[in-house]
């Protein structure tokens, strides 16, 4: 039975552009206290425009009303449990929205003079110091944008020791469950990618990992936990057989979700990691951005980290530029800053204590589902689970209900889906991670609809099949939209 | 630990179905030598007041109530209320990349008119759903050109963005692209044509142009565009101050635009987040990294927008895609989209020609280093002392350009935007009178 949600009434809304008659404004501007500059003059007429062909003409209540009524075709972590394996959505809160609106930080150029800029230096100071300490490593950047820049810069600083030590070494292990960004990280920094199979617990083969690791391997890439939500128990073993070959151990931190606390990679054999500061620390999402993905490394590394980098001096910051084996910029200026506010908020609500609580409550939340659900879906593999759990729809499947089709399914009983199909090394992957911020209630309501659909698969598999029924939109298309791509509208 | 919403009963609850004894259990198998042996040395946590405290304090250790002539690729430009109004609503704010359209179908929508008013604005085919920020789009366009053209070697302007062209050359030196520079003309601060005509060769993938460029200078971009095409390289247009395409003629010459939107309603925030932008002609869009939205149909013969060409995409194609782009700037694009629709056709027009009336006015009074037509940002001659004497006076004067170009030591780069008063602008020319 659908608990959760019943239909209410959605407004249609056209695009902005059909709601568009010329003339109509949203916008008042001051009037201008300087004599009026003909553009044609100061510029030339052949560089100004005419117009803004087709730019939209609506006033100020129809666009509030226009990106309202979108909104509510969302679904959002504010409405409910986002269980996307991996992603780590857990709730945004509001008071890191607050602090980064502050006149004092929102409103600061990032080349005003440094003596007017202390307020925002010691932000970044005191977050790379917790970030180090939460990780366990030396030294930290923060200013990469998100995970997967992150990751670049990660490896790129591997090249940079590498090529400073004049050590030619043409391969990244990564082990075929990890995320796609890694190999696509991997391939950017000019390295080949060598697959690490997994072996039946769901962990790196070390066996076929000792017959991979040689004196090409610049370095092996791994996320820990995993993307099966398993930690490496092998992982000090893994980096002794790394570091006896003089390969570099990076680890994608996209899961620290499930460590901070209780485990840091600094103490297991992690060189370099990137964080998600979007997914741990709970910057919001935003439907995609922005996040921001510092790098911590260990001292051997942090010669190569991106310039500039903050230093103490006469009792003040500064950014300090004369850094000569510096890999250069990753972007301009020094990072999401505002992210970084909302991120440090986080950590200074919950203190050292409460992010282990935190931890340990995202394993609850997450071995709980595992277990009520075991009885319905098959477990992927049966090592322990950390933050999240990967069940396989192989006993759906069989029913002619694939992984896809129960994630549409989801959508009915007011959830929105897991992961779907990822890992690759899983037949027809449900990918679950529920993070701690959601309640006993929430969870139950979830278990209950996942349970539904398993009988529904058993009844009347058609049902699920033609999934989603109840909501504003039918399924989409996306076969359509792939074969003759229309990517604006054009009147 | 006021996020986790459990009582310990529930906890108990949960732990005996799980059948373990505590949590602590819930880890028990992870090897001893790994485990965390100590609390972490963190403060501890804090209550709302006392986190939004520490904020505050940390601001009014930052300038405060200074009048700004500071651009140099981040702007001050007035943020509609109805930006925030908008992104504070959770269903944008704590929305996931819209993978699942059925149940995203509002960023959706948001993102599509977005990529429309992209190409508006650009006089570009296609855009993309952002990227990170101005300064990565410009690696991300000149990998696209090397893949586009087969060829292994761009050449970038001095006049772009110091830190967009050390970027550039991060990515390079890793990505296997040779970067060229050619040099700006001494006295109209815009791109030496020679110094380009006299680099560019049949290995040139692509010529890399900022307008405005760095100094605040309107480009010919159809006269590099020539260039570039004449040798079979593509030509890729950076912007930085977005406020310019409400009056600039679009870059309908360039193959690929590579933009930062930050003027477009972000909060100059220390540097970030912002959001960039890759525009493209039609015969690229395969070669575009980065999230597109497209239209299509759902079941019921309604208009739906869904992601798509996924293929060129990293959760797809791995180690071949395009990019390793994922998590975007979605958010702040959002906040572009806001903004531009409050603007619209006559607003962003009228905004821009307030910026270049009041640069013009502040530009009129002060000795200004180049000659040709700029827009809302000019260089000097300095002296930089002077900006000591302004900081007195509560206001942040111009840029020192010495520490990017040696040559023009002394010189400063100002900026005015719609937010410039007069009474500022006046005490400015009275310092360097």
């Amino acid at each position: 039975m659908i608990q959760k949600v019943r239909s209410h009434i959605t407004q249609n809304e056209p695009l902005l552009f059909d709601l568009s008659s010329p003339g109509k404004k949203g916008y008042q501007l001051p009037e201008l206290d300087v004599p009026d500059t003909d553009p044609a003059e100061a510029l030339g007429a052949s560089n100004v425009r005419r117009e803004i062909a087709g730019f939209p003409e609506v006033s100020e209540v129809e666009a509030i009303r226009h990106f309202t009524r979108l909104s509510t075709w969302n679904y959002a972590i504010d409405l409910g449990l986002y269980p996307l394996g991996s992603c780590t959505m857990k709730y945004n809160p509001r008071v890191n929205e607050l602090v980064a609106r502050t006149e004092g930080l929102a409103w600061i150029h990032p080349y005003q003079p440094e003596s007017l800029s202390q307020g925002a230096l010691e932000i970044f100071a005191a977050l790379e110091t917790y970030l180090a300490e939460i990780t366990g490593m030396d030294a930290v950047t923060l200013q990469p944008a998100a995970g997967a820049h992150g990751e670049l810069t990660g490896i790129f600083l591997i090249r940079a020791l590498l090529d400073a030590r004049g050590e030619k070494r043409a391969q990244v292990l990564i082990p075929d469950s990890a995320h796609g960004t890694n190999p696509a990280s991997v391939h950017m920094a000019g390295y080949e990618v060598v697959p690490v199979p997994s072996n039946d617990q769901g962990m790196v083969d070390t066996a076929a990992l000792d017959r991979l690791v040689n004196e090409q391997t610049a370095a092996m890439m791994i996320t820990n936990p995993n993307t099966l939500g398993v930690f490496e128990e092998r992982i000090r073993r893994i980096a002794e057989m790394l570091h006896a070959r003089g390969a570099m151990l990076y680890m994608d931190g996209a899961n620290l979700n499930a460590l901070a606390g209780i485990a840091r990679p600094g103490d297991f054999g992690v060189d370099v990691m990137h964080l998600n500061l979007h997914k741990t620390f709970s910057t919001p999402h935003g439907g995609g951005g922005p996040g921001s993905g510092p790098v911590a490394v260990k001292k051997v590394l942090e010669p190569f980290l991106p310039k500039p980098r903050l230093k103490r001096e006469g009792g003040q910051w500064r950014w300090n530029y004369d850094l000569p084996q510096s890999i250069g910029r990753v972007r301009a200026f020094y990072g999401n800053f505002g992210v970084l506010v909302r991120a440090l908020a986080y950590i200074l609500a919950h203190g050292g204590s409460g992010l282990k609580r935190a931890t340990l409550d995202a394993l609850l939340n997450a071995n709980y589902l595992r277990k009520r659900l075991e009885p319905y879906y098959e477990i992927a593999y049966h090592a322990p689970s950390m933050h999240e759990c990967v069940f396989s729809d192989r006993r759906q499947a069989a029913r002619g209900v694939p992984t896809g089709a129960i994630a549409k399914r989801l959508i009915d009983y007011g959830f929105h889906p897991y992961t779907v199909s990822f890992p690759l090394i899983v037949h027809g992957a449900l990918m679950i991670e529920p993070t701690e911020t959601e309640s006993k209630l929430e969870l139950d309501l979830f278990i209950d609809a996942m349970i539904s659909i398993a009988k529904e698969i058993e009844q009347d598999p058609e049902l699920v099949l033609k999934a989603p029924h109840s909501t504003r939109t039918a399924k989409v298309d996306e076969v359509a939209a792939a074969r003759k791509p229309v990517l604006k509208w054009q009147p | 630990m006021r996020y986790l919403p459990k009582s310990d009963l529930e906890r108990r609850q949960m732990l005996d179905a799980i059948g373990v004894a505590s949590l602590d259990d819930l880890y028990s198998h992870l090897p001893k030598d790994v485990l965390l042996n100590a609390p972490l040395n963190l403060p501890a946590g804090q209550s709302e007041y006392e986190i939004v405290d520490y904020f505050r304090a940390r601001g009014a250790e930052n300038a405060n109530g200074y009048a700004n002539f500071l651009g140099a690729g981040v702007y001050h430009h007035y943020r509609p209320a109805l930006v925030d109004a908008v992104v504070s609503r959770g269903e944008f704010l704590t929305s996931y990349t819209p993978y699942q359209a059925e149940i995203s179908q509002g960023t959706l929508t948001a993102i599509f008119e977005f990529q429309t008013m992209m190409c508006q604005l650009t006089g570009m085919d296609v855009a993309n759903a952002s990227m990170y920020d101005g300064s990565s789009a410009v690696p991300e366009a000149a990998l696209m050109a090397m893949r586009a053209t087969s060829r292994d070697r761009v050449l970038i302007a001095r006049s772009v963005h110091p830190e967009y062209r050390e970027t550039l050359r991060t990515y390079g030196r890793f990505g296997g692209l040779e970067i060229g520079e050619f040099d700006y003309d001494r006295d109209s601060g815009a791109i030496d044509v020679p110094s380009l005509e006299a680099r560019v060769t049949d290995r040139t993938a692509a010529v890399i142009v900022q307008s405005p460029n760095f100094f605040g200078i309107v480009e010919n971009i159809r006269q590099a565009a020539g260039i570039a095409h004449a040798r079979g390289a593509l030509l890729i247009m950076v912007f930085a101050e977005a406020v310019s395409l409400g009056l600039l003629e679009p870059p309908r010459d360039a193959d690929i635009v590579a933009g930062e939107l930050q003027s477009f309603a972000s909060a100059p925030s220390y540097g970030g987040p912002f959001a960039g932008i890759l525009a493209c002609k039609e015969k690229f869009l395969r070669q575009m990294p980065g999230r597109l939205v497209g239209e299509t149909k759902d079941a019921n013969g309604n208009r739906a927008f869904c992601l798509t060409l996924a293929t060129r995409e990293q959760h797809i194609r791995r180690e071949k895609a395009t990019s390793n782009i994922c998590t975007n700037q979605a958010l702040v694009a959002l906040m572009a989209t806001v903004f531009m629709t409050v603007y619209g056709k006559e607003g962003l027009r009228e905004l821009a020609r307030q910026n270049l009336s009041k640069a013009h006015y502040l530009g009129g009074k002060l000795k200004r280093r180049f000659s040709g037509p700029y827009f809302n940002e000019f260089v000097i001659h300095g002296p930089e002392s002077v900006n000591a004497a302004l900081e007195k006076q509560k206001i942040i004067g111009g840029l020192p350009l010495a520490r990017f170009y040696p040559e023009l030591e002394g010189a400063l780069l100002f900026c005015c935007t719609e937010m410039s008063r007069r009474e500022d602008m006046d005490r400015v020319a009275e310092a360097f009178a």
